[in-house]
């Protein structure tokens, strides 16, 4: 079911910029340009004008100046989403790489929602390219199939013998050629085809080979425009002072000296504190700075991470609910020949994006409003600043550009900063364009972890050294509990994020037990953090499973296989890291006092597979290095694989942050981090070579933006294991534990 | 009104003379490939050059430029160096989020200037304190190499 429309566009000729909004690029469209929706009636092309609203899923316009502009409806946060998203739509419209341009997709949940998230639009879960691989496909040949079918016409050729190749339409017997802008005005005009045939994989000439990065050019030169980038006419930034405690309010503040420093034009109160509104950046800083605000903790939480552990602790001990049950683990824990205890402790996890959280907000004298936004959560973000300014949903516009950096922060549940700027806006009453502005510590201080978690497991062998008892605790908040995804996401009483990776474990075991303890009271705000719960599961599980190989005298590789007949695409990473590592041969020594060792995971997430080994030197002083980390990855159809090895070289070094540094600690409620000196980044000194192998796979496509960060620390656990025979039972790794 | 040299050209900027130069060059100028990022010489986001050194413009007072040549990201293809830079990081698709290559690229461009054939070991020292929160290190280090490849 399609449509096709003709827009008449702005002045020919006028130049279009890389992820301006939708809006924007249609009112600076050069010539005609073909739409292409899906999906939509079947019929007859309707001639449109720019100023004309879009039907559903317009993810493709072909410009009389024979440009492709590719509409993502994703965010483009570095995980590479507008490049894989257009190599799709390339590849079935049979364009020229260097004519296709993307730009973000304005919020629109009719058109561009998220298939796997049924009627709201956002990115997350890994799932870009998973839910668009079918729809974008289509979106690109039905495309083709009209420039084919315009070209038939006018030359007076049969459509079948018409070639399409790099952006050329041809037809070999008359020498006849034009490329697509020449034929978009005619196209544009032509029936849909009810049915497009997709390409036979095995003449892809975009997909699965090298497109080069459409955001490389403006990242690389200043040009390209975030939302810390946007400047409008008239508009006041704004610096917000918010409480020193989660759950506070203000009670009273004193804006007499902010007021007095130059270029602060008005303070005003909202929910969550006090906002400076200056004429720059700098101005409305200093003058956050010199408020003094009264907060009203009455309601505030005052407990400290280490007192929360220790709750934790005790919770770990009673039985949680049941998230996955099979066999009689007690009896089988009763009666092993072998048993493993072990705890684990996680620390909660600020994303720190190197952008800070910020959003532009522009409420329009027609009542209409407009976000500027690396947006993530699109409808849910439109909802909430709808209804703060009692306005209609779709009288929201969002502006989607690039994200400085998510990992989970932008996809905030309760839009947190968005709401926020919005509210400054609403409370100041100017008729003035703001944007807000978090600076480095606001954006460490205003919560949103990745929760602390407290994991106990218990394991065990028979005689043989066959797994058969496994019994695995989870304690720690609930990301999903209150979010637009409850009612997916939680079933009798189970975070099904708070509990993957554990009760997901693909070992067979016969007997195995995955309970969980919930705490409802904990005041710390938590959010998805790049792999979600795979962060702390694919670490307890990873590490104890080899200690079950070590105990069963048999290799850990060896073993793992052993236990995955039912997994074979875990079992064909796995096989394929080792392979690629030289698993099984001697590491080079080290320095002398020097201890190195390898170390192997495998894990799941987002339905991808990614097995690792990391080798490790560790120092006399308990310091250490990941010198090399083989990758083998699996996420189906590899759209992109320079994206997939730019992923998995990332995820590498995310992780080995929180494997070294990361840690965000609350005294008596106060969170104690600040900025980059005390929750520290790796460098690039401390960056491992990275390898990473592509399972060649004819399975759909899906992500790569996070499921190569769980398996990294359980293996640098592991290798540390293997070189010093000590086990760790926390992140981030204390290296006192490690001295020789 | 304090006039600063950026890229080349005169530039008025009606700001106190201890605004950092980050600042005026983000607000006053709309020079927006300059980041912030930290705010306090910690992240390496908003590199710039001032008469071709790093510095960090978030700490650098707009004062202690003036009658200085400040270069950013917008103008750092005015050399070879800067070019060649650049084209390495395109041709090495370097960049994820992208919001902290200006700054990787300053200082790498600064650090080829003083040095034509960096090893592994110059390079750690001189991009260390910068930091990239999607770590893309593994082509920041091949980057540089190639811009060195390519200007040798």
């Amino acid at each position: 079911m399609r449509r096709v429309y003709l827009e008449h566009g702005g002045a020919p000729g006028e130049a279009r910029i890389e992820n301006e909004s939708r809006r924007r690029f249609l009112q600076g469209a050069a010539g005609l340009t073909l739409a292409v929706y899906l999906p939509g009636a079947v019929g007859k092309a309707a001639i449109r004008t720019a100023s004309t609203s879009f039907e559903p899923n317009a993810f493709v316009s072909i410009g009389s100046d024979n440009s492709v502009t590719v509409f993502a409806k994703h965010l483009e946060m570095g995980q590479g989403s507008y490049t894989g998203l257009a190599t799709i739509v390339a590849e079935e419209l049979d364009a020229d790489w260097a004519q296709v341009r993307v730009e973000g997709a304005p919020a629109d949940a009719k058109r561009y929602n998220n298939l796997l998230w049924g009627p709201a639009q956002g990115t997350g879960g890994s799932t870009a390219i998973a839910n668009s691989w079918e729809q974008l496909r289509k979106a690109g040949a039905s495309a083709r199939a009209m420039l084919v079918a315009a070209a038939a016409q006018q030359w007076k050729v049969p459509a079948d013998e018409i070639t399409v190749s790099n952006g050329v339409v041809a037809h070999a017997t008359s020498k006849r050629r034009a490329n697509f802008g020449q034929l978009a005005a005619a196209a544009a005009s032509q029936t849909v085809p009810a049915e497009v045939a997709l390409k036979d994989p095995k003449d892809f000439k975009l997909v699965g080979k090298h497109a080069p990065r459409k955001d490389s050019l403006g990242k690389t030169t200043g040009k390209a425009i975030f939302t810390q980038d946007i400047h409008l006419p008239g508009m006041l930034t704004a610096v917000v002072a918010h409480p020193p405690r989660f759950g506070a309010r203000v009670t009273s503040f004193d804006a007499t000296k902010a007021k007095a420093v130059k270029g602060v034009v008005a303070v005003v109160q909202i929910p969550t504190g006090v906002a400076v509104l200056a004429k720059n950046t700098w101005s409305a800083k200093q003058g956050r700075d010199a408020l003094s605000v009264e907060w009203d903790e009455a309601t505030a939480f005052r407990i400290g991470s280490d007192e929360i552990m220790t709750r934790y602790r005790e919770l770990a001990k009673t039985p949680g609910a049941i998230a996955r049950k099979d066999g009689d683990p007690d009896s089988a824990l009763a009666g092993a020949a072998q048993k493993i205890e072990a705890s684990f402790e996680f620390p909660y996890l600020a994303h720190a994006a190197m952008e800070p959280m910020n959003c532009v907000v522009r409420l329009n004298k027609d009542g209409t409003c407009e976000l500027w936004n690396g947006e993530q959560m699109h409808t849910a973000d439109q909802g909430r600043v709808a209804a703060l300014f009692g306005i209609a949903p779709e009288k929201v516009t969002i502006h989607s550009l690039y994200a400085g950096g998510g990992f989970g922060r932008r996809a905030n549940k309760d839009s947190d900063y968005v709401l926020e700027a919005a509210s400054i806006v609403k409370a100041s009453g100017l008729n003035v364009p703001v944007k807000m502005v978090w600076l480095r510590e606001d954006d460490m201080q205003a919560g949103y972890y990745r929760p602390m978690f407290h994991h106990s497991l218990q394991a065990a062998l028979d005689a043989q050294g066959n797994p058969v008892a496994w019994k695995h605790r989870l304690v720690g908040q609930s990301i999903i509990l209150g979010s637009p995804f409850e009612a997916f996401l939680i079933k009798d009483g189970i975070d099904a994020v708070s509990v993957e990776g554990a009760s997901t474990l693909p070992y067979q075991i016969p007997n195995l037990l995955v309970d969980l303890h919930t705490p409802k009271d904990i005041g710390v705000p938590v959010l998805w953090w790049r792999s979600v719960g795979s962060t702390h599961t694919a670490f307890s599980t990873e590490i104890v499973i080899d200690e079950l190989a070590v105990a069963a005298k048999k290799d850990p590789v060896d073993f793992r296989l052993g236990l995955l007949s039912k997994h074979p695409r875990h079992a064909g990473v796995l096989k394929l890291a080792a392979e690629k590592a030289g698993w099984g041969t001697p590491l080079p020594a080290g320095k002398p006092g020097e201890r190195r060792g390898r170390g192997v995971a495998v894990h799941e997430s987002f339905h991808s597979f990614v097995a690792e080994v990391a080798e490790v030197t560790v120092k006399p002083d308990g310091s250490f290095s990941v010198d090399r980390v083989v990758a083998a990855v699996d996420c189906g159809v590899a759209v992109n694989p320079d994206v997939i090895k730019a992923q998995v070289e990332g995820s590498v070094g995310f992780a080995l942050s929180a494997v070294l540094y990361g840690r965000i600690t609350l005294k008596e409620g106060v969170v104690e981090q600040s900025n980059f000196h005390d929750y520290q980044q790796i460098s690039i000194s401390e960056m491992p070579k990275v390898e990473v192998h592509i399972v060649p796979s004819g399975e759909k496509p899906t992500g790569i933006g996070e499921p190569a960060v769980p398996p990294l620390a359980p293996a640098v656990a592991n290798a540390i294991a293997a070189a010093t025979g000590k086990r760790l039972r926390s992140l981030p790794i204390e290296t006192e534990l490690l001295k020789a | 009104m304090i006039t600063i040299n950026v890229n080349g050209k005169n530039m008025r900027v009606d700001s106190d003379p201890d605004t950092p130069l980050l600042w005026a060059l983000r607000d006053d100028l709309h020079l927006t490939g300059t980041k912030y990022g930290c705010g306090v010489s910690l992240c390496g986001a908003c590199v710039v050059h001032v008469d071709g050194k790093p510095v960090r413009s978030c700490t650098t007072a707009l004062s202690t430029v003036v009658g200085k040549k400040v270069t950013t990201i917008e103008g750092v293809d005015a050399d070879r160096i800067g070019k060649a830079v650049q084209a390495a990081w395109q041709k090495l698709d370097v960049v994820q989020c992208g919001y902290c290559q200006s700054g990787q690229i300053m200082s790498a461009v600064a650090l080829l200037k003083t040095n034509r054939k960096p090893s592994d070991a110059d390079i750690d020292a001189a991009m260390g304190r910068n930091i990239c929160r999607c770590a893309t290190y593994v082509r920041i280090r091949a980057a540089i190499h190639e811009a060195a490849r390519s200007l040798a």
